[in-house]
């Protein structure tokens, strides 16, 4: 009786003795996609034609240039360009030695009596647990204490996304825009590395579950949503580079980004108002802080977390997304 | 002058994280090459965080999570300036994603990196 | 009425939302949201004006459930509440004059992103405003700096691209000295909330600890804020960035951006660092210096320029070198000046960058003096707006440059002698040069040509129907209504705004 599957020849540890007898390259058969023959043809081809152009553009305008920079630009740049080092060399210096005239005299360095520790920090450790109920005294500041100014970094982050599209957005209308940046993707997109997808198929589940972790645990132990969610986005972007965007876009696209990071600033804004209000005009909040060291504890500090991860997450995952194609 | 000098010991944290401050600051000023500004931004960043943690730092304690129960501030460090420096690290990952955006966006345009030839190359343009 | 403190939070708050809701609206919601949320603005500053007024005192709102040195902090008086008031009508302004320029400057795809960094620019310039905690400031000047960029970049032409790689970079450097400015005051003081770093410092200085660095703390973030908001040495990125934009981001940037962090700057001076510790430091005497020097180089600059668009962001750089030298004369009165020039200054420019839209709109797409002949006739609305800012920036009365220059003069006649003969020459000499190059402008403007040479395109390069004579379009021709009435109320109600701002000012101490 055979044990073999009628399927050996195509299942993995059939294709994995092929490949060890080099029987078999998986690279020319799991290949995804193949790449566009013409349209690589072409893009070289538009290629050449921007160079021809614009070295022709250059050429006219130096020609103009030399007219009147004539010195300018021969022995000019050469004695500027001295002359700009040394300046730099002696402009570092001097800033470098005034801050260090003023850090000599700064609170010697891990004395306890210096100013900063004053009753703000002692509060901060003495009072926090109960007051916010977060073991990680970092935590319960920034996202209790000084959540203004957390706030305004959350929007930090996303008003960074907005330039960054701003400025390479592609049209999504346009056709021949969309080609080129694609194939203009593909030629960096490394074709079906195996050891990358191996890697990543063990690694990307531990990454985001790892990342899943620091987000849950922001409140009890050293981590949360900022380096959970750049945990998180790391490993989508690792992903990304092994199985390209085919895989990703059936999870991601720009329709998750704005439903995920929307909902979750917006969480936040709402949530950190009542906060604020009631807090300023003493209303009893109806967030209670729970008993710290559980994981559902501290009141707001947890979902907060959560929040800021997955904007982080989704903010990593599209700055890379947007530098390799101009869109998500 | 001695005296400068052992400050500057004493704080030899803080001093390095001033050179460091320094050379990033000339670099983001002063280097023609847009990737290497880049660089100096992150390199003066780096150096305000190091200055920081360097601040909250108190001799012989422990970071700021509270274990066993024990709620005495004396046994942790300043948790301030690590907030800080959380703060201060979105930030500048912002900043470097916008900066980076140009970058590339000049790349594609001008077909340099150097931002003294960006310049020119504009200026002939306008002619 | 104690309902009214909750204002200012809730309208930075309502901002930040706003701007995250319309990037997922279509461009079209968002526009009608972002007017809808500025002018709500308007109104809730007002309120928050009235009731200061009524009260008689500033209040602080405390950010959560924590007091004090513990939690976050914004604070309101009379002054904070006239800012927001002016920066939401200019913002409100520039917007509906722009608009049918973002149209056209801004690809489809992208305007909704247009609005998006308009309503978190707000939201940052309401946090530097009323902010009364210097690390929250921090935080909403790197928030205002992108936005700022982004505000620039989003014409996406490579000039644009340019200008704005460049303001980020000088930006960048700013923000990087205010930051370490900040990390040294907090080392020393141990805190980070405004009124508790002055009462530290009083201590520190009572003792006569730390004198040199805490000179060399203020020294660093007066540069940090200077160079942000174009300080003569550090104007290189200015002309650029507001020359390459699309008109409602360079009225934005020119009248708002500047001044916020200008605003920004006399808190701390006032609330955190001390007034009095500041002069006895000196530094104000520096600020003056580099006043007077924006002053008389940024009008010469200004006059070598071929390009109107230019020479008004020029015309900038020295205007905020009339700001900088009214804190540098060290007394109440050049302070209440400098800041009544901020006003000045926000009404007129904002309106002069808006009619250059205009203008342009009818001179073969260009803001060149050769190109604008008779443009005064052939876009009447933009002209008579040009002509107002114009005035108000040479000083003619009935405007409001008058007045600032007369408080300047005024605050001049009290100080020393050697401050006061300076300050009046470089008045003097500034308002020459001011007449002159705004009245090369304005002959331009007014020069009859023959109107059929210019074949009049609208902004999408159709042509109009009626060649030479550009449609009055409603919102354009409002909008600059709204402005020249604003200038007229700053300039004839001056005593009204002077009076708020001296109270208000007296609040800040």
């Amino acid at each position: 009786m055979s044990r073999k599957r009628s399927d050996f020849e195509n299942s993995f540890f059939g294709k994995l003795s092929r490949f060890v007898n080099g029987e078999y390259t998986p690279f020319k058969e799991e290949s995804g996609y193949s790449v566009d023959q013409t349209e690589t043809e072409r893009r070289l081809h538009d290629d050449f034609f921007k160079e021809a152009e614009w070295t022709k553009k250059q050429n006219e305008a130096d020609s103009y240039v030399s007219e009147y920079e004539g010195w300018a630009e021969t022995k000019g740049i050469k004695l500027y360009n001295r002359l700009y080092r040394i300046l730099a060399g002696v402009v570092c210096v001097a800033i470098i030695a005034v801050l260090l005239y003023t850090v000599s005299m700064l609170p010697a360095f891990g004395n306890p009596d210096n100013p900063a520790n004053n009753e703000v920090p002692e509060r901060y450790i003495e009072k926090g647990l109960e007051e916010t109920g977060a073991v990680n005294t970092v935590a319960g500041m920034i996202l209790d204490y000084r959540a203004f100014d957390t706030l305004g970094e959350s929007h930090v982050l996303f008003i960074a996304t907005i330039c960054v599209l701003v400025l390479l957005k592609i049209n999504e209308e346009d056709e021949k825009e969309k080609k080129l940046a694609e194939s203009d993707d593909r030629r960096l997109e490394p074709k079906n590395d195996m050891i990358l997808r191996f890697g990543a198929r063990f690694l990307v589940p531990v990454i985001e579950l790892f990342g899943i972790y620091i987000i849950l645990n922001g409140h009890l132990s050293a981590g949360g949503g900022f380096s959970g969610g750049a945990v998180m986005g790391a490993g989508l972007v690792l992903y990304l580079n092994a199985y390209g965007f085919k895989k990703t876009e059936r999870f991601f696209t720009m329709r998750t980004f704005s439903i995920v990071s929307v909902s979750a600033l917006l969480f936040y804004s709402i949530s950190k108002t009542y906060s604020f209000i009631t807090g300023a005009n003493d209303i009893e909040s109806f967030i209670s802080n729970g008993t710290p060291g559980n994981i559902i504890s501290s009141g707001l500090i947890l979902p907060l977390n959560i929040c800021v991860g997955m904007v982080v997450a989704c903010t990593i995952y599209a700055f890379y997304a947007i530098f390799r194609k101009g869109n998500l | 002058m001695s005296e400068i000098f052992s400050g500057l010991f004493t704080n030899y944290y803080e001093t390095f994280a001033m050179v460091l401050f320094g050379i990033g600051f000339t670099m983001l000023f002063l280097h023609p090459n847009m990737i290497k500004k880049i660089m100096g931004l992150n390199i003066m960043d780096t150096a305000v965080y190091l200055f920081l943690a360097a601040k909250g730092y108190i001799e012989g304690r422990k970071a700021p999570i509270i274990t066993d129960g024990d709620t005495s501030a004396m046994s942790y460090i300043n948790p301030v300036p690590t907030g800080l420096v959380l703060t201060g690290i979105v930030v500048s990952v912002s900043v470097t994603a916008v900066m980076l955006a140009m970058t590339i966006r000049l790349y594609r345009r001008y077909h340099t990196l150097d931002i003294d030839e960006i310049f020119r190359i504009v200026r002939k343009e306008e002619h | 009425m104690e309902i009214f403190t909750n204002i200012p939070c809730i309208s930075i708050v309502l901002c930040l939302m706003s701007g995250v809701i319309c990037s997922v609206l279509n461009w079209k919601a968002a526009r009608i949201w972002t007017y809808t949320v500025n002018f709500l603005l308007a109104c809730a500053s007002f309120a928050v004006l009235i009731y200061t007024i009524s009260t008689g005192e500033a209040f602080v709102f405390r950010m959560g459930h924590f007091s004090a040195p513990w939690g976050n902090e914004i604070r309101a008086g009379i002054l904070e509440a006239v800012l927001a008031m002016f920066f939401s009508i200019i913002m409100l302004f520039s917007l509906l004059a722009g608009s049918k320029h973002i149209e056209a400057d801004v690809k489809e795809s992208k305007r909704k992103y247009y609005y998006t960094l308009v309503n978190l620019m707000m939201s940052s310039l309401l946090a530097l405003v009323y902010t009364n905690d210097i690390f929250t400031g921090y935080v909403f000047v790197e928030i205002n700096t992108i936005s700022a960029c982004g505000l620039v970049a989003i014409k996406d032409d490579g000039q644009s691209v340019v200008a704005s790689a460049k303001y980020m970079i000088m930006s960048l450097l700013g923000s990087g000295t205010f930051l370490i400015s900040i990390c040294l005051l907090y080392d020393i003081t141990g805190h980070l909330l405004m009124s508790d770093i002055k009462r530290a410092v009083g201590e520190l200085l009572a003792t006569g600890q730390y004198v040199e660095p805490f000179t060399m703390i203020i020294s660093l973030m007066t540069i940090g804020l200077a160079i942000k908001s174009a300080l003569f040495p550090f104007h290189a990125w200015l002309p650029d960035a507001h020359t390459a934009s699309t008109i409602s981001s360079s009225s934005i940037l020119s009248s708002l951006v500047l001044k916020a962090y200008i605003v920004l700057l006399i808190k701390i001076f006032y609330r955190a660092i001390g007034w009095e510790n500041i002069l006895e430091a000196g530094i104000n005497n520096i600020i003056f210096v580099f006043g007077i020097a924006a002053m008389i180089m940024g009008s010469v600059f200004a006059a070598a320029q071929k390009d109107v668009k230019r020479m008004v962001a020029y015309s900038s750089v020295a205007q905020i070198g009339y700001i900088f030298m009214g804190f540098g004369i060290g007394t109440t009165a050049g302070v209440i000046a400098s800041l009544f020039h901020i006003f000045t200054h926000g009404a007129a420019k904002s309106m002069i960058f808006i009619s250059l839209g205009g203008i342009k709109d009818v001179s073969h797409h260009s803001t060149l003096f050769k190109d604008i002949k008779g443009a005064g006739f052939r876009n009447k609305a933009a002209g008579i707006a040009f002509s107002v800012g114009a005035f108000s920036m040479i000083g003619i009365p009935l405007f409001p440059g008058f007045i600032s220059k007369i408080n300047y003069a005024q605050a001049a006649i009290e100080v020393g002698h050697g401050k006061m003969v300076l300050i009046l020459v470089t008045l003097a000499l500034s308002t020459i040069l001011n007449c002159l190059y705004f009245f090369h402008a304005l002959i331009d403007l007014y020069t009859p040509t023959d109107i059929d040479e210019y074949e009049t395109l609208d902004m999408y390069g159709e042509r109009e129907e009626n060649p030479g004579f550009i449609k009055a379009r409603p919102l354009y021709v409002s909008a600059i209504c709204g402005f020249i009435l604003l200038n007229f109320f700053i300039g004839i109600k001056c005593d009204l705004v002077l009076e708020l701002l001296s109270k208000g000012l007296g609040m800040f101490g």
